[in-house]
């Protein structure tokens, strides 16, 4: 995808984004928050896009002008490790951040009539 | 051919956030917007296995990650004190920034090599490494502050301002030189520069700034997950990102508001420092003191009056007084007295931080009340109890133009009847003002701690 399509989502996104947050009723503010948190550890979707592949070995820079061919296995192996980092801090984001947002969401209650 | 339908899935993973945020419109829509968001993220993770199909790798680790996140993170969050929330949150802000640099470094290792990195996407990768990084120091510290680890107070240091600024050129000479030349060592540089100005940056604000520091990290999170969206062409991040940023600025907007601060003054630092402390004392001069009551006398006034507001701030989350408020609504809505809750928006140390307090002692969300709805009550009631708030119910930021609270907005407490404050010490507020509230003719001081207080008084009231 080009740029300026990225930038008309990305514009269009803050758009809809201002207009649902001032709907937030300030009482839910701090779960706003938790789960605004819980859905950010959405670039997990990009850990794993990163990680879940192959390597590449340095037989590819016969096929492609490789900057530094003597690095391209041993920078694969450590993004890997990285990645799975990446993955582990996000998932503790999206099962912890929505974990508290249920929890603290049980606890509105209205006035028992 | 299912392969093409992809990005109509993470579109409906986007608008599942979207519910989940428009959900929080109400405490009754709230819970099904969580699940929204729960459903979205589960689609999102769904649609990448789906789309890396059977040439997906490293499955192992990968598991072993998401199955530990799970392990450590729902255990974590059901059992964490809710008095910890504000850290809490502040820590899972700075994983999310983290992992962004990680992405960005992840993305260099593998594209660098084989000459696939591009200057367009080597200029995404800096500003991703930079927010990612500078949100995962400046939630660090800020957690930290909340925690009570390291004192509160703003570390303000002579020649900050210098610091930050020469930070931020820093930032911005090394990303152009990894840009151009894209050399491991700029991208280094860029990192460990952003990483020492989110530490800067959040250490010279403290204590009732925090909500704004909250809210802006939250902001930052969300634009380190779009920068990485635009790095990587993902769209769905992109538009997750915005709604998050959109939503961590909003927050910040209206906390300053609510302070009647420019987002720039709280984010250089330094307010109630000595300046602001004597400049205000004025007011108090002539020498008047506060009149002091007891319990017991504030309990008398309780019991006959016809409606109560309590005024809850910081100092009840620091007593974990709220289940002893919930006893004395309790007891006072029994003997027929109509009580509501009056929060203000800065009052804690996030947003929304005393509607968690009470909504967890099982105070109805339907007596409490915000300050617009709550603020033309005040004439009409009899007795206001303040527990622990100061700044956000003093008169002055209405009636003393020289006063730094000036402007801001308040509960306007002290036009009701009787006024009573539960206060430990005669210390001033976070803006180191006098309250010109106390020395009013209609408002009496209760010493001692909030809890013990309160405890007090419902006994005074059953009795």
């Amino acid at each position: 995808m080009d740029f300026p399509t990225l930038l008309t989502i990305f514009t269009l996104a803050c758009v809809v984004g201002y207009f649902v947050v001032w709907g937030v009723t300030p009482a839910l503010h701090t779960p706003l928050m938790a789960v605004t948190n819980a859905i950010s550890g959405i670039v997990i979707i990009a850990a794993l896009a990163l990680t879940a592949t192959h390597g590449t070995s340095e037989t590819l820079c016969n096929l492609v002008p490789c900057t530094a061919p003597g690095k391209v296995e041993g920078y694969h192996t450590a993004s890997i490790w990285l990645g799975s980092v990446a993955v582990f801090l996000c998932a503790l984001n999206i099962f912890g951040g929505f974990a508290i947002t249920r929890r603290m969401l049980a606890m509105f209650k209205p006035k028992a009539k | 051919m299912f392969q093409s339908y992809l990005p109509f899935l993470a579109l409906i993973s986007a608008l599942c956030f979207i519910l989940a945020l428009k959900g929080l419109a109400h405490p009754k829509t709230a819970q099904r917007g969580n699940t929204f968001a729960m459903v979205g993220m589960g689609l999102a993770i769904g649609t990448i296995f789906l789309s890396l199909g059977t040439s997906v790798a490293n499955i192992i680790p990968l598991a072993v990650a998401l199955v530990a996140g799970a392990v450590i993170g729902i255990p974590v969050a059901g059992r964490i004190a809710l008095t910890a929330l504000p850290q809490l949150v502040a820590l899972f802000h700075s994983f999310v920034g983290l992992a962004a640099t990680l992405i960005a470094v992840v993305t260099y290792l593998q594209e660098y090599p084989i000459g696939g990195l591009l200057p367009k996407t080597a200029t995404e990768l800096a500003l991703g490494a930079a927010i990612g990084i500078l949100t995962f120091t400046g939630s660090i510290l800020a957690a930290l502050k909340l925690q009570g680890t390291i004192g509160g107070k703003p570390l303000a240091f002579k020649g900050r301002h210098v610091v930050n600024l020469a930070l931020g050129l820093i930032i911005v000479a090394a990303s152009v030189h990894f840009v151009m030349t894209f050399s491991a060592l700029s991208l280094t540089i860029v990192i460990i520069a952003a990483a020492i100005l989110g530490f800067t940056l959040v250490a010279a604000i403290g204590g009732a700034d925090m909500p704004v520091v909250v809210s802006m990290l939250n902001s930052y999170s969300g634009w380190a997950a779009a920068a990485t969206g635009f790095m990587l062409e993902m769209p769905l991040l992109i538009i997750t990102g915005a709604l998050i940023g959109a939503s961590g600025g909003i927050l910040s907007y209206i906390m300053c508001k609510a302070m009647n601060r420019s987002f720039i003054s709280v984010i250089l630092g330094g307010f109630g420092n000595n300046e602001s402390a004597s400049a205000a004392t004025p007011t108090n001069a002539e020498g008047k003191t506060p009149a002091l009551a007891a319990a017991e006398d504030a309990a008398f006034l309780m019991q006959n009056a016809s409606r109560v507001i309590i005024v809850p701030g910081y100092g009840m989350a620091v007593a974990q007084a709220q289940h002893a408020v919930k006893e004395l609504y309790q007891t006072l809505s029994n003997q027929g007295v109509e009580v509501i809750f009056a929060i203000h928006p800065v009052a804690g140390r996030m947003p929304g931080h005393m509607n968690v307090l009470l909504a967890e002692a099982d105070i109805p969300y339907d007596v409490v009340e915000e300050q617009d709805e709550v603020n033309p009550s005040f004439p009409t009631t009899d007795v206001t109890l303040i527990v622990g708030a100061n700044d956000v119910v003093n008169p002055a930021a209405q009636t003393q133009p020289s006063s730094p609270l000036y402007g801001m907005p308040i509960l306007e407490a002290h036009k009701s009847r009787f006024v009573y404050v539960i206060k430990r010490s005669f210390k001033p507020g976070y803006a180191g003002v006098e309250n010109e509230l106390f020395t009013m003719p209609n408002c009496a001081l209760i010493l001692g701690d909030a809890k013990d207080v309160i405890e007090n008084l419902t006994r005074a009231l059953k009795e």
